[in-house]
């Protein structure tokens, strides 16, 4: 069915025989990039999403409007999500005692006190 | 409208400025829903929305500093052969490679249009550019990605990219046109360096990108820019789309939104 109509929504893909191969050629296939993002300098960069790029730098500009649009963003990582090595879920057990560590906490030292004072008394000499 | 010579030929700056931003943005807006993957569609509706916003910005200081009328009533209720738009923003989008190909050759100009208003003599124009900095410089590095990935994603996106530039250039160069009698005025009080230099500046811009991508710019001296836009003669997409553009206020002038 041939169609002339200029707007775009009424151009139809011709798919091909359902029974022929398809063929994925070198660079048809996109990779998947995890972007992090950093609302400040200095403070850490989050992980916030993916996107999905043809190279690091199209992953980059994607991800500027997917993720840095809305709201404070100073600068943004991308990296592609084969590169990143993570342990399996099944070896999670590996940090099941955690919880029993107690020791290991940070949770036991005084200084916010101190740098409360610290602060407190700033204030007060202004 | 206007008091004399010289905010005359401030008007005509900025108002073609914004006509360019205004109906390039609603253009492009139109690849809303209907671009080549998610994130594109974003980024191009995003970019968009953008040039709306400029156009506003434009609007804005005639209205306030030049006494033109309201930006909405400015934006929608013209006359077609007062717009200042050239050629290149008002044809339809076509396919993706024209569209792209556009965007990067207009967004490069604009970039520096912009960057010459930063050291404008005129300090009305100053706090927008330096506004807008940011957000031109991440349109210019999408067209620059853009293009560097396509043509070298293979022969036939390589001949696409090719074929749209030979298309675009000629209308390209129809964004410098010059109106003497007003470009005269601005340039004398140093508000604006004149579109041959605006010219050079952006061939030499845009030309390392193009290199980079292999891409061959056709010959500059010998290519009759499209001109017309500027005088106020248009294509014949022009009146559509200002009809489509302006449907909605039209129902209704004195509606606040």
């Amino acid at each position: 069915m041939e169609n002339n109509s200029l707007d775009p929504r009424v151009n139809r893909l011709h798919l091909s025989d359902a029974a022929s191969l398809v063929i994925v050629n070198d660079g048809e296939n996109w990779n998947v990039y995890e972007v992090f993002h950093q609302e400040k300098r200095g403070a850490h960069h989050e992980h916030v999403g993916c996107v999905h790029a043809p190279s690091p730098q199209l992953a980059l500009v994607f991800a500027k409007e997917q993720f840095g649009r809305r709201k404070k963003c100073v600068n943004i990582w991308v990296v592609r999500s084969v590169d990143i090595l993570a342990f399996e879920v099944e070896d999670e057990d590996m940090f099941a005692n955690n919880l029993d560590k107690t020791y290991r906490d940070a949770s036991g030292f005084k200084v916010m006190e101190k740098i409360n004072k610290y602060k407190a008394q700033q204030r007060e000499e202004k | 409208m206007q008091t004399n010579p010289l905010q005359q030929a401030i008007t005509y700056l900025l108002t073609k400025m914004a006509d360019d931003a205004l109906i390039l943005g609603h253009r492009n807006s139109e690849w809303t829903g209907l671009g080549p993957i998610m994130e594109e569609d974003i980024a191009f509706s995003s970019m968009a929305q953008d040039k709306i916003g400029h156009a506003l910005g434009l609007y804005s200081i005639l209205h306030e500093t030049y006494h033109a009328p309201d930006p909405d009533q400015y934006a929608f209720l013209r006359e077609e052969k007062d717009y200042l738009c050239c050629h290149l923003v008002e044809l339809p989008i076509g396919e993706y490679d024209f569209s792209l190909m556009r965007h990067f050759l207009f967004d490069h100009a604009d970039a520096l249009r912009y960057e010459f208003m930063e050291k404008s003599s005129l300090e009305a124009l100053r706090p927008l550019s330096k506004k807008l900095k940011g957000e031109i410089k991440y349109h210019t590095l999408h067209a620059n990605a853009w293009l560097t990935q396509l043509c070298s994603a293979g022969d036939e996106s390589y001949a696409r990219m090719q074929s749209a530039l030979d298309y675009c250039f000629p209308l390209a160069l129809g964004m410098f046109e010059r109106r003497e009698e007003m470009e005269d005025r601005l340039m004398d009080e140093k508000i604006y360096p004149g579109e041959e230099q605006l010219k050079e500046a952006w061939l030499e811009r845009i030309y390392p990108i193009l290199v980079k991508s292999s891409l061959n710019l056709p010959d500059p001296v010998n290519t009759s820019p499209i001109n017309g836009g500027r005088h106020g003669y248009h294509t014949q997409h022009l009146q559509p789309l200002l009809n489509e553009m302006s449907a909605v206020f039209r129902l209704d002038p004195t509606a606040k939104w």
